[in-house]
């Protein structure tokens, strides 16, 4: 556990030492609100509530695509860079190497969150909200990031250039996206499980301030089998 | 310390090492020589743990490479071919990372640090970003990342790699200064930057092993005793009979002879040179100087390696 806070430790310093941590946040940020503006705010007597659950999905789709940009580089930087050969030689399990990485960018996206919080307040402010609807938006936040940022470390795993990791990671999270529109055009019994994969359904409950332990379960799994393949993918590099 | 038995690696159908085989013991400095390409970096790569072998035995300190690679990789330091630095971490904070990593317990991280700047004198870098820092000192900080944690064996793939002449020297010095403290197998295609601080060389060409030994075992291996070289002053042929007597000498001819000087190039089977100088002195003749032709590290590893890597 020590060695997995050092490798987060390293790697969030690292995002805070750099431009390119910054300019995804900002550039997140601005596309956040211009979102929130452009489609959660406007409408005819809109209730508080729908604006807080529109913002959580305009939020949801610019923290998995910010998550992938995020993630690209944590693997696969270091395979260009070389780096990978120190904690290939240091008594480090590629597990830990993996989960270090991924609680990181977790971390960093968190700090994209707290600065979208003025967003939620600004309806609070002029409305009235439930603060565990909020609380409820939020925690589906961090899932959709948990799950983004995870099939992210494993494309990154997968590609020594961060272009082809971003793209890798960008085709797969679209596939969990898409199963959403496919499986409306699937026959039953096909229907409900390719609709289950789908990310969106699973997010729904959370926008609207409910909190399902069958929903959060699908997210921490869907997490668990690409940061298992993560470690899996590194652990296959030192065969080769 | 390091035994490995029967060592391949395979890059898809492509044998980068074959059953390589060779010990070193704790406390020497191995020169680990060959061509680029030769597979040296694969090599050290396996002993590093960073590869796992396709097959044969490799066992470090006692630990296999693929039962224990745990236990090795606390008892290394290992410094790829590219130092392996993180640019925005300062040279103070990126050694306490690898510190720690490699297991040092936290109160005597600050310790371990001074201690690798100290040897590898970077000291007044301490508070440097790696990004700001020269070739020669990235090469620096790689090593001293290796050696944060004082590990029985170091393993530098081409430390000297693109360093400028006086760096070669400085680096040269400080691996030098290891030596005693740890085992060290360093590795080289350019035999004059490592050969004054090797004890024994393992040279290798297109992943086998050609020669191992010390620089004379080396030369013996190559030429069966090694060419002589005599320069003597005038009476150049009674030189040519009394040398063509000494035991084992096979054969000698005149290299240059200039007014009252005159080369020689002995061949035999084994060291003649103390018999040579007897026999020469106690028949007058004036020995200006007597050398090994080919014992030079630099020309025993070209003739090694001579057509064996294209």
């Amino acid at each position: 556990m020590r060695t997995v806070f050092l490798i987060t430790r390293r790697e969030l310093g690292s995002y805070l030492r750099t431009m390119s941590g910054y300019i995804i946040i900002a550039v997140m940020l601005f596309i956040d609100g211009l979102l929130f503006n452009a489609f959660a705010v406007p409408g005819p007597a809109k209730r508080s509530s729908e604006i807080l659950a529109d913002f959580f999905t305009v939020t949801s789709g610019v923290t998995m695509i910010g998550a992938v940009f995020l993630s690209m580089r944590l693997i696969a930087e270091e395979r260009q860079t070389g780096t990978l050969a120190l904690l290939y030689s240091s008594p480090v399990k590629d597990l830990e190497i993996v989960l270090g990485k991924f609680l990181s960018a977790l971390l960093f996206l968190m700090l994209f969150f707290g600065f979208t919080l003025y967003m939620p307040l600004l309806v609070a402010a002029y409305g009235k909200v439930s603060w565990g609807h909020i609380a409820s938006g939020y925690l589906g936040l961090t899932l959709v990031g948990s799950l983004s940022l995870a099939v992210g470390v494993f494309g990154s795993a997968l590609n020594k250039s961060q272009v082809v990791a971003a793209v890798s990671a960008g085709v797969m999270c679209l596939a969990l996206t898409t199963c959403w529109i496919l499986g409306k055009a699937t026959d039953r019994p096909f229907t409900e499980l390719v609709m289950g994969l789908a990310w969106w359904g699973h997010f729904d409950p959370f926008r609207q301030g409910l909190v399902q332990t069958k929903h959060v379960a699908y997210f921490a799994l869907v997490s668990f089998l690409a940061l298992f393949a993560a470690t899996r993918v590194l652990e296959a590099r030192r065969w080769r | 310390m390091i035994r490995v038995d029967g060592l391949t690696k395979y890059y898809g159908a492509h044998a980068a090492i074959r059953n390589l085989s060779f010990a070193i013991e704790s406390g020497e400095v191995i020169g680990f020589l060959g061509l680029n390409g030769a597979g040296k970096s694969t090599t050290l790569k396996v002993l590093g743990c960073v590869l796992l072998p396709t097959s044969g035995r490799v066992a470090i300190d006692g630990f296999d490479v693929t039962k224990d690679p745990h236990e090795i990789r606390k008892r290394i330091g290992f410094l790829p071919d590219t130092p392996p630095l993180y640019d925005e971490m300062t040279v103070g904070g990126y050694l306490a990372f690898v510190a720690e990593l490699r297991g040092v317990p936290t109160a005597q991280v600050a310790q371990a640090v001074a201690e690798a700047e100290r040897k590898t004198t970077l000291t007044e870098k301490h508070h440097d970003v790696i990004s700001s820092l020269s070739h020669g000192y990235r090469q620096r900080v790689g090593l001293a990342q290796a050696l944060v944690h004082n590990p029985k064996l170091l393993i530098l793939d081409e430390p000297t790699g693109g360093l400028d002449p006086a760096q070669i020297v400085e680096m040269r010095e400080v691996i030098r200064k290891l030596k005693g403290e740890h085992t060290v197998l360093v590795s080289s295609h350019i035999l004059s930057e490592i050969n004054q601080i090797c004890d024994r060389y393992v040279v290798i060409s297109a992943g086998e092993i050609i020669a191992q030994g010390t620089e004379e075992q080396l030369s013996l291996q190559l030429d069966s005793g090694g060419a002589i070289e005599v320069d003597v002053k005038g009476q150049a042929t009674i030189a040519i009979d009394l040398i063509r007597n000494v035991p084992t000498v096979s054969d000698v001819v005149m290299v240059k002879l200039e007014k009252d000087f005159a080369q020689l190039r002995v061949q035999a089977t084994s060291d003649v040179r103390p018999e040579i100088v007897r026999a020469l002195v106690k028949a007058d003749v004036d020995v200006v100087r007597i050398d090994r032709a080919s014992g030079r590290l630099e020309n025993i590893f070209l003739k090694l390696t001579q057509g064996r890597d294209a």
